[in-house]
């Protein structure tokens, strides 16, 4: 399916989809609340999910998830954008089996939490470690080099 | 090594396998639950060797981040290289000389070789086979010297950079590379023989850690771990990149989902990446090796996504750029991380001396899982 076919076959499924233009693949921004219902009804059409990213931009951070269909080969970008204060949205482990790590690991790193996630734990760093090292704002006087 | 940690409430018994284990290759550290003998629950815990290379690259230039890159999968230390020059080349719309992009699938199928070789080894001696690990370094060595020639290192090679490769090949590559292949050509069959057909290996292997094709593509599994279960996801195949598109090779597919169907699927690619070198390696185009780049990289603002075929599946590197120098974050979709993810769900039912053999068709790196 190219992008306009795509664009078209996501329309049936959701709601009211929101695209975004101009990236290589076809990207929808979601409002995090919407996700678990995004999820399921995408589910069917794009079975694996193969990248989960989480992005500061300092005012608020951005979950990337580029998920694709393993039968029809399209690709589709979820981005869904969370509050800076309280980052949270719904998890996704129980929809793609491998979301339950790479949560873990947007947890660890910017401490984005996923509600309903089965074992959210530091992946890691230690469980007492403080802060959460990929943000903008972290300093770690001990372990960072400032070039 | 394998130490007593504490029982649970039902008498079931929880150990610590690694840090340090020679099974796992690497500092993994799995704390599992036993019910007698048989496994209940794996749980691994990551981090020991992590070094948050996604946060250093976001201080280092488009030039300087490759050698990062190297440090992750490092036996697939150039495929890692050719992912990200990939990425820089994308954004900054770079076209790569024919000769490097020839270059590079030879080094990538080199090296696909190469760790394929070392897990033949490491994989046996898992299990209990002593003697392959030493054939299997004896014939590895010959490939090592080949890329120390041209790239000057053994295991991180910094060799693919963005616009092409770093220098040109040496003037005995061509002639090394061949009378390899041409000695390789009966080592592999005397792999099979050694290893492949052996009763006591075959039940080692077979029944043991299945992976249902539904369940290998919701764990994001890749590489030869999802292709044992009969899923196809060969990027070189789906998505080619470089001159892959020309070439004649098959994505080597086993419908088993077990242990002997990924170590098939392994054996198998190992004469695919033979006959990918055979085709290219009398027909390296001439000309340059490095297109002409602008001193200082600057990524337009956006985001910038490839995706390479390591010996371990599906490598990714996503950058999201603001316009700078320094990429704005940097992510990269390892395999290894997915893969071992799906390990549990392998493991659980099974005796735990099938562990060992389970982890080793995985084929893990530790760097590439904890970045």
């Amino acid at each position: 399916m190219n992008k306009e076919e795509l664009k078209e076959h996501l329309a049936t499924l959701l709601p009211s989809p929101t695209f975004e233009e101009g990236a290589e693949w076809l990207t929808i921004t979601i409002d995090p609340a919407e996700w678990e219902s995004t999820a399921k009804a995408i589910r069917k059409d794009f079975d694996y999910l193969f990248c989960v990213t989480a992005v500061d931009w300092r005012t608020h951070f951005t979950m990337v998830y580029h998920l694709t269909s393993t039968t029809h080969r399209h690709t589709l970008v979820v981005k869904a954008k969370l509050d800076h204060e309280n980052p949270a949205i719904r998890t996704v482990s129980d929809i793609w089996r491998t979301a339950e790590f790479h949560e873990r690991e947007a947890f660890d790193l910017f401490g984005v939490v996923f509600t309903d996630h089965p074992d959210l734990r530091r992946l890691f760093m230690t469980d007492e470690w403080n802060g959460w090292p990929l943000r903008k704002d972290y300093e770690d006087p001990v372990n960072m080099i400032k070039l | 090594m394998i130490e007593e940690l504490s029982t649970t409430e039902q008498g079931d018994l929880v150990i610590n396998v690694g840090p340090q284990h020679p099974s796992t290759h690497g500092v993994l550290h799995l704390v599992i639950t036993l019910n007698g003998e048989t496994i209940k629950k794996v749980e691994p815990h990551l981090g020991y060797i992590h070094r948050s290379i996604e946060k250093m690259c976001e201080s280092l230039s488009y030039r300087q981040f490759i050698y990062v890159t190297s440090r992750m999968d490092y036996l697939s230390s150039h495929i890692n290289n050719h992912g990200c020059a990939l990425c820089v080349e994308k954004g900054l719309q770079i076209e790569v000389p024919p000769r490097a992009k020839v270059i590079r699938v030879l080094m990538d199928e080199l090296t696909r070789l190469a760790s394929h070789q070392l897990w033949w080894g490491a994989m046996a001696m898992d299990v209990g086979a002593l003697t392959p690990f030493f054939h299997a370094f004896r014939e590895r060595e010959a490939i090592n010297d080949i890329m120390e020639e041209t790239c000057g290192a053994r295991l991180t090679m910094n060799y693919m950079v963005p616009g092409g490769v770093m220098a040109d090949i040496h003037p005995n590559f061509q002639r090394k590379v061949k009378e390899f292949l041409s000695f390789f050509h009966t080592k592999i069959d005397e792999y099979d023989e050694l290893v492949t057909d052996n009763v006591i290996f075959k039940n080692r292997m077979a029944g043991v850690g299945h992976l249902s094709p539904e369940d290998a593509i919701s764990y994001g599994c890749t590489g030869p771990t999802a292709r044992g279960s009969g899923v196809s996801c060969d990027i070189r195949k789906l998505y080619p990149y470089e001159v892959y598109g020309d070439l004649q090779f098959e994505e080597i597919s086993e419908k088993g989902g077990d242990c002997f169907a990924r170590y098939l699927v392994r054996m198998q690619e190992m004469r695919q990446s033979i006959k990918i070198i055979e085709q290219l390696i009398d027909n390296i185009p001439g000309g340059e090796h490095l297109a002409k780049t602008k001193a200082v990289l600057k990524l337009p603002k956006g985001e910038f996504y490839s995706r390479v075929e390591t010996a371990r599946g599906e490598f990714g590197v996503y950058i999201i750029s603001e316009g700078g120098t320094t990429p704005y974050r940097i992510k990269f979709r390892s395999p290894g991380f997915s893969n071992l993810s799906a390990l549990d769900h392998m493991a659980k039912g099974h005796k735990i001396g099938d562990l060992v053999a389970i982890m080793g068709t995985l084929d893990l790196v530790i760097p590439d899982i904890d970045r």
